[in-house]
């Protein structure tokens, strides 16, 4: 897959040869376009909401930016990356187009699920990217397979990358699987983005332990946590981990801490949301942050981020205006057949 | 002479041995050899290739399905039928939606060792099949006899969708054939397993013996009774279904799973719509109470239904 943001072209991963520095300016600054570029993005997709042009739910990264965007950025062509619901920044970076997003949310024919799911519940196997079902906790096993097919071919040096929220780890999935990867050394990133809040339910209901990457003791895998608010630290603790999995370390367990910016979905106003969370560190905007840092850092000129927004929103609204003219799916084009072996398929007559 | 359970044994050994994406994956199936003993020398035969899963049936069927995206053919078992319940949510929302949505095929195979045998109770009973072949996007074997229990699990590995191969732990030591088979029935075609004038029994898995026992029963009271095996139930062979009641005009769907719904529903349902006209009397139908599979052999035995109740009902039908 190419890269979505212009020159500096290449990922992370791919310079990794020379020593991968995951503070350097060229990652920190494709990260950071990445990150605006799903959030102007996103923006788009919530006033197409807003407007009537999208059916079904629309979720949100806002406030996940900096952590997906890490994630991303240390796969490599080849990897496996399982996102979810708010990772629209891991995905650019991993090399998803803008396309797929819009052709998934705006329902074209010509998007990857063409109609038969929509808006997150995007990917393609093949080219390592999974759609998630619904039911939290259940992709992690389905990397750790691939992983394992792999391990079966001889393929080495890739590795597997699958993100959730707090609420996922509370799943029989998540554990079953955690133990799995553990159990099968499997070069797994389980990137855990604690946002305070499953849906409305807060930490304080979904689970009791002081920090959730305690858990990854219990498994035997690899634990750290990182401020997910600070693109900086998400790079250097990703980059470290990801480098951890290639080299046969087993799995690695990220935990961040953040603040959901947004509902739930875009039905949600999040009215539950704690005040006192909103102006407390995990609440801060991690792209504001991340802008302060590159400035600070003299790594972007004053006015180049406001330039590479306006790239970023020239790149959505092609995306959008080319999905808007594109055919929605005909069911009656449609083949109704839920199995590739058609002829064992109910009413086919062998 | 080889039992439903070696022959079982027999195609996944063939099955490794012919084909290097296959792996099996499960609950104790590694030099242990499974619980049944259906993978019995099998990690011997091929290291690396026969892997003890945790007791995670979820991950076990996660796995597969990952594992099948990269193009290998995963064999799981489950160790008993009752516990892919917890793998349910990976087989019905995970393997069975992955082709309809991605058009990336998943061929696994999920092996269940299914049905009651006396002393099992109500978690080591359990006939699954009608709750996965109402899911859409898998198919769903029933074998009746060694021969198929061997043809159909190597065609379930064949197979580019996700497979529910019903095993039937009480045929696995009870049936017994000569040789493996060296052709079969393509999957989707149903088995007169016996021919008849007077009635049409549709069954399938274990359920086909008591059947044959009826069948032979009536004999002796002077009814040809046939008796049709699905082999598979889904897809179901609707139309050798239809050709024996167009023969017969009377129709009794048997099954060892619980009553509400179902596959003898289905049938019932099938030939209700679009037989009614061959048929001479009401459609019947026989399945097992309406409770939890009980422990006690008196209790087991009275909970499904046997060839002495089969009669029964059929005597019922033959009077109508």
């Amino acid at each position: 897959m190419s890269s979505i943001v212009e020159a500096p072209r290449s990922r992370a991963g791919q310079i990794e040869s020379r020593e991968m520095q995951p503070e350097s300016r060229e990652i920190y600054v494709q990260a950071y376009r990445c990150m605006l570029l799903a959030r102007v993005l996103e923006d788009k997709i919530a006033s197409s909401y807003r407007g009537g042009k999208i059916t079904g739910g629309v979720f949100l990264s806002r406030g996940q930016e900096a952590l997906s965007v890490a994630v991303g950025t240390f796969l490599q062509e080849g990897d496996i990356f399982a996102p979810l619901i708010r990772d629209q920044a891991g995905r650019l970076a991993f090399g998803e187009s803008i396309l797929e997003c819009t052709r998934t949310y705006m329902g074209s024919r010509l998007g990857p699920m063409r109609g038969r799911d929509g808006n997150v519940h995007r990917g393609r196997p093949r080219a390592g990217i999974l759609p998630m079902i619904s039911h939290l906790g259940a992709m992690i096993s389905v990397v750790n397979g691939m992983l394992i097919a792999r391990r079966f071919k001889g393929v080495e040096g890739t590795i597997g990358a699958t993100c959730m929220g707090d609420g996922a780890t509370s799943t029989g999935s998540f554990h079953e699987a955690m133990n799995q990867a553990a159990v099968e050394h499997l070069p797994l990133l389980v990137i855990v983005a604690n946002n305070q809040y499953a849906y409305s339910t807060p930490n304080s209901r979904q689970f009791a332990c002081h920090d959730l990457v305690e858990k990854a003791a219990g498994y035997g895998v690899h634990g750290e946590t990182v401020d997910g608010t600070d693109l900086a630290a998400c790079l250097h603790t990703i980059g470290a981990a990801a480098q951890r999995a290639r080299r046969g370390e087993g799995p690695q367990m990220i935990v961040a801490s953040l603040l959901r910016l947004t509902g739930h979905g875009e039905h949600d106003d999040a009215h539950y949301v704690d005040p006192d969370l909103r102006v407390s560190p995990v609440g801060r905007d991690c792209l504001s942050v991340a802008e302060a840092h590159l400035l600070a850092k003299g790594w972007a000129s004053h006015d180049e981020p406001k330039k590479w927004q306006e790239q970023a929103l020239q790149q959505v609204d092609e995306a959008i205006a080319t999905t808007l003219r594109e055919p929605a799916p005909d069911p009656g084009a449609e083949d109704w057949c839920a199995i590739s072996s058609r002829h064992l398929a109910e009413g086919a007559h062998p | 002479m080889i039992t439903y359970l070696e022959a079982i044994r027999e195609a996944q050994a063939q099955a490794l041995s012919t084909d290097p994406r296959v792996y099996i994956y499960g609950q104790d199936v590694g030099e242990f050899g499974g619980a049944f003993k259906a993978t019995k020398n099998l990690a011997q035969e091929f290291p690396g290739r026969v892997i003890d899963a945790p007791i995670s049936e979820d991950a076990i069927i996660g796995s597969a399905v990952g594992a099948a995206i990269e193009g290998m053919r995963p064999i799981v078992e489950m160790q008993f039928a009752d516990f892919s319940t917890v793998g349910f949510n990976q087989i019905v929302n995970q393997a069975a939606t992955l082709y309809w949505r991605t058009e990336v095929p998943c061929p696994i195979v999920v092996r269940l060792p299914s049905g009651g045998t006396a002393g099992s109770g109500p978690f080591h009973s359990q006939s699954m099949e009608t709750l996965y072949a109402h899911y859409p996007g898998l198919v769903v074997m029933t074998p009746a006899t060694v021969e198929d229990a061997y043809s159909m699990l190597l065609e379930a590995v064949a197979i580019d969708d996700p497979v529910i191969f019903c095993e039937h732990k009480y045929l696995y030591y009870h049936l017994k054939a000569e040789a493996l088979p060296s052709e079969a029935l393509p999957t989707g075609k149903a088995r007169i397993a016996r021919t008849g004038r007077d009635a049409t029994i549709v069954t399938y898995s274990a359920m086909v013996h008591e059947s044959l026992a009826c069948a032979a029963e009536l004999k002796s009271e002077g009814w040809e009774i046939e008796v049709i095996d699905l082999r598979s139930i889904k897809p179901l062979d609707t139309d050798t279904v239809l050709a024996s009641v167009a023969r017969t005009g009377r129709l009794l769907a048997v099954g060892e799973s619980w009553p509400w719904g179902g596959v003898t529903a289905e049938v019932v349902a099938r030939v209700a719509s679009e037989g009614f006209d061959l048929l001479d009397a009401p459609p019947m139908r026989l399945n097992a109470k309406d409770t939890p599979v009980p422990f006690h052999p008196n209790l087991w035995g009275t909970h499904r239904p046997t060839a002495r109740t089969i009669s029964a009902a059929m005597r019922n039908l033959l009077r109508l």
